[in-house]
C-alpha cells in the first residue's frame, strides 16, 4: 500500500514539474472557493455538463452504425435500434440525452435571469453561455435530419426555406445552405459534418472558455453578495468553501437524482408521448409527401411561435420576413441582457415586484408560445401566439426602464445561507 | 420544494400536451399485453399467413423473432417462414413496389416501425373498420382510414360489416354520436375471437416495431433500483462532508 501511494506521488511530481498540474487542480477544484448559499438552481450547469458528456460518448458510438446516406440513413437507425448490441441504449440516451439538454440548460439560463448572474463582472460569462445555446440549437437541428424520417426531412425544409425570406439574396443562400434544390442526401453529408465534427468542438471549446471565465471572477449565489469582498485573515472568502470535496458531494447527489430521472424516460418512455421522438418520423423521408402538420421538436416551439405570429407585412416588409428577424430577435436579445438590465440589485430576493413580475409574465408568454408551436394554428391560438410575443419582447425593450423604477431592498453584507 | 415541483413539471410538460388529431371517430382501445407471449406467438401466425405476402417488415429477422417469442429455429422454419428460407433473413417479400404500385395505386408500406408511426390503437381500429363499400375497387372501406386501398385481407375471419350511420343510429341509441358497424355476414370467427385475434396482430406488429421493448422495461428497473441506492450513499457522504459548513 505504501509503495503504491509512494508511486503515485512520485508520478504526480514528476508530472507536475513538466506540467502545471496542480496548479490546475487548485484553480478550479481544489482552492475554488464558491458561496456556501447554492440553492436548487445551481445544479443545472454541472447537469449541462454531465449531459454534454453522455451526448459525446453515446454520439461516437452512433457514428460507428450510422450510415449518412439517404438511402440507408433510416434503414441503418433501425440497424443499431435491432441488431447492434445495446444499439436501442445507446439511442434513446442520445435521443432523449437531446431533449434533457434543452431541459437543463433552460432552467440554466432562468437561474441566470432569477439571481442577475449575467451582471456585471460575468457579462463575458453570460455571452459565452450565449454562444453555447446558439450553438447547441445548431446542433439539435443538424443532428434532427440524421434519422431522415418525415419530420427530420420536412423539418429541414421548412427551416432551411425561412432564409429565402430575406430579400435579394434569400433564394441563393437558401441554395447555398441545401447545397440542392431541396433537402437531398448532400444536404443530409454536409448536416452529418456539422453535426459530429464542427459544432461539437465549437460546443467543447465555448465550455471551457465559459468556466474559465466563470472561475476568474467567481461564482454568484442567491444572494448576489460578491463572496470575495469578504475575506479572512488567511486571504480565504468568508461565505466561500471549496469546491472540491463539498461541491462535488454535493452534486454528485444533484447529478444521481438527475440520472434517476434521466433513467425513467430513457427506459419507460423514451418517445416521450411523441415530443422527444415524434411519431410520424418513424415514417422515411418523402420528398414528394409534405406532412398535413410539421412542428419542430419541443425545444424550439417558442421560437417557432414567434416566427408564425407575425402574419402581417408593415413598412413594405412581407409578414414572413417580419417573422424570420423577430424569431432572430427574439434569440438574439438575451446577449443584451447584462446592459438592459440598470437594477442595482442582482438577486430577485432584493428586487421589487416590478422586476418579479415581469420575469413572471416573460415566463409565462415562453411557455405558451411554446405550447403553441407545437399545434398547428388557428385563428384564435394565433391571435393568443401574437399577444404573448408582444410580452416577451417588452420583457427586454421596457427592461431598462422597469429596472430602473424598481423599488429594491438593501442588500445583506453576507450571503443569508 | 416548490422549486423542484416546478422543475419537474417543466420536464414533464411535454407529455402532458396532448396534439389534438381527433378527426375522424374515435379510435378503439388496442389494449397491447407484450408479456403475453403466447399472444406474440398467435399474432406472429396472423402477420406471416395474410399480411407478410404485400407488406414487408424489412428490418425484422426471423431468428430475433424466434428468440423473442421463446420458439425454436425449427418451429419458426416450418411454421412461420414461407418467404424466405435462411433463418438471419429479415422479413422481405418478393413483390416489387413498382409492381405493387400498379396493382394496387399504392404500394403496400413496411410494417417494421407502423406502430411507432400510428400507435397501436390505431392499427386495432383499422383492423377492426372495415365495412362493404361498392363504390370502391375492392368492395371495402374503412371507418378509421377512409378511401384505403387495403382489401380486407381478414375479411375470411371476421366476416363482412356494414356501416350505419349517425342518423340512423340516434333512434334505436339515443346518444350515440358517430357510425357504427354491424357485422353482416359471419366468418370463421365470432366476434369476439375476431377482436382477440387483431389484438394478438397489433401486439406482434407494436413487438416488430421495438424488438428491444421486452428488455428495457426489465433493465430500467434495476438501473433506477441500482441508482437509488447509489443516491443514499452519496446523500450520506455529502451530509458527513457538510457538517462543518456553517
Amino acid at each position: 500500500m505504501n509503495m503504491i501511494t509512494k508511486g503515485l506521488v512520485g508520478l504526480r511530481d514528476w508530472v507536475d514539474d513538466r506540467f502545471p498540474l496542480m496548479q490546475l487542480w487548485n484553480d478550479h477544484m481544489g482552492q475554488y472557493y464558491a458561496p456556501k448559499n447554492f440553492n436548487f438552481w445551481y445544479y443545472f450547469g454541472v447537469l449541462s455538463l454531465v449531459v454534454l458528456v453522455i451526448q459525446l460518448v453515446t454520439g461516437i458510438w452512433l457514428v460507428m452504425n450510422y450510415k449518412p446516406d439517404a438511402n440507408l440513413a433510416f434503414g441503418s437507425v433501425e440497424y443499431i435500434m435491432r441488431d447492434v448490441s445495446w444499439g436501442w441504449l445507446i439511442r434513446y440516451l442520445h435521443s432523449t440525452g437531446a431533449s434533457a439538454f434543452f431541459v437543463v440548460v433552460y432552467l440554466h439560463m432562468f437561474r441566470g435571469l432569477l439571481y442577475g448572474s449575467y451582471k456585471k463582472p460575468r457579462e463575458l460569462i453570460w455571452i459565452l453561455g450565449m454562444f453555447i445555446y446558439l450553438s447547441l440549437m445548431a446542433e439539435a437541428f443538424f443532428g434532427y435530419l440524421l434519422p431522415w424520417g418525415q419530420m427530420s426531412y420536412w423539418g429541414a425544409q421548412v427551416i432551411i426555406s425561412l432564409f429565402g425570406a430575406i430579400p435579394w439574396v434569400g433564394e441563393t443562400l437558401s441554395l447555398w445552405i441545401r447545397g440542392d434544390y431541396v433537402v437531398s442526401d448532400i444536404t443530409l453529408n454536409r448536416f452529418f459534418s456539422f453535426h459530429v465534427i464542427a459544432l461539437p468542438f465549437a460546443i467543447v471549446g465555448l465550455v471551457v472558455l465559459h468556466i474559465i471565465a466563470l472561475h476568474e471572477v467567481g461564482s454568484n449565489n442567491p444572494d448576489g453578495v460578491e463572496i470575495k469582498k469578504n475575506k479572512g485573515p488567511d486571504g480565504k472568502p468568508l461565505d466561500g468553501i471549496p469546491f472540491h470535496p463539498y461541491y462535488t458531494v454535493k452534486d454528485s447527489v444533484g447529478v444521481i437524482v438527475f440520472l434517476i430521472l434521466f433513467a425513467g424516460v430513457v427506459f419507460f418512455a423514451p418517445e416521450m408521448g411523441g415530443y422527444f421522438l415524434e411519431h410520424n418520423n418513424f415514417v422515411p423521408a418523402d420528398p414528394l409527401k409534405t406532412p398535413e402538420h410539421i412542428a419542430p421538436v419541443w425545444y424550439f416551439t417558442p421560437f417557432y411561435s414567434v416566427l408564425r405570429a407575425n402574419t402581417v407585412d408593415f413598412f413594405g416588409v412581407p409578414g414572413k420576413l417580419w417573422g424570420v428577424i423577430f424569431m432572430g430577435l427574439a434569440t438574439m436579445l438575451f446577449f443584451a441582457l447584462p446592459w438592459l438590465d440598470r437594477s442595482p440589485v442582482k438577486s430577485i430576493r432584493y428586487r421589487g415586484t416590478l422586476y418579479r413580475s415581469a420575469l413572471t409574465i416573460f415566463v409565462v408568454s415562453f411557455l405558451i408560445l411554446g405550447y403553441l408551436g407545437l399545434l398547428p394554428p388557428t385563428p384564435g391560438r394565433t391571435a393568443v401566439a401574437q399577444v404573448c410575443t408582444i410580452l416577451y419582447f417588452l420583457f427586454f425593450f421596457l427592461m431598462p426602464i422597469y429596472t430602473k423604477l424598481d423599488k429594491t431592498k438593501p442588500v445583506p453584507e453576507r450571503v443569508t445561507g | 420544494m416548490n422549486k423542484l415541483i416546478t422543475a419537474l413539471a417543466l420536464w414533464a410538460a411535454a407529455s402532458l400536451v396532448y396534439a389534438a388529431g381527433g378527426h375522424g371517430p374515435a379510435l378503439l382501445d388496442a389494449n397491447v399485453n407484450l408479456g403475453n407471449k403466447t399472444s406474440l406467438q398467435r399474432g406472429a401466425r396472423l402477420f406471416v399467413n395474410y399480411c407478410l405476402s404485400c407488406h414487408s417488415a424489412q428490418y425484422m429477422r426471423y431468428n430475433r423473432m424466434a428468440a423473442d417469442l421463446g420458439l425454436s429455429e425449427e418451429v419458426v422454419k416450418d411454421n412461420l417462414m414461407f418467404a424466405s428460407d435462411k433463418i438471419g433473413d429479415t422479413m422481405t417479400i418478393a413483390m416489387k413496389p413498382d409492381d405493387a404500385e400498379k396493382w394496387f395505386g399504392v404500394a403496400p408500406p413496411d410494417l417494421s416501425v407502423i406502430a411507432r408511426s400510428r400507435g397501436a390503437d390505431w392499427l386495432f381500429s383499422f383492423l377492426n373498420g372495415f365495412y362493404l363499400d361498392e363504390t370502391r375497387p375492392t368492395g371495402v372501406n374503412n371507418l378509421y382510414f377512409p378511401d384505403t386501398a387495403m382489401p380486407h385481407v381478414l375479411s375470411e375471419l371476421q366476416g363482412l360489416q356494414v356501416k350505419h350511420d349517425a342518423d340512423e343510429q340516434a333512434g334505436d341509441h339515443g346518444g350515440h354520436a358517430g357510425p357504427s358497424l354491424e357485422l353482416e355476414s359471419p366468418g370463421k370467427l365470432s366476434p369476439v375471437e375476431y377482436r382477440q385475434a387483431t389484438r394478438d396482430l397489433v401486439s406482434f406488429l407494436v413487438y416488430v416495431g421495438e424488438p428491444a421493448k421486452l428488455v428495457r422495461y426489465r433493465i430500467g428497473f434495476w438501473v433506477i433500483a441500482f441508482l437509488l441506492v447509489l443516491l443514499v450513499a452519496a446523500y450520506l457522504m455529502k451530509r458527513e462532508y457538510w457538517k462543518d459548513v456553517h
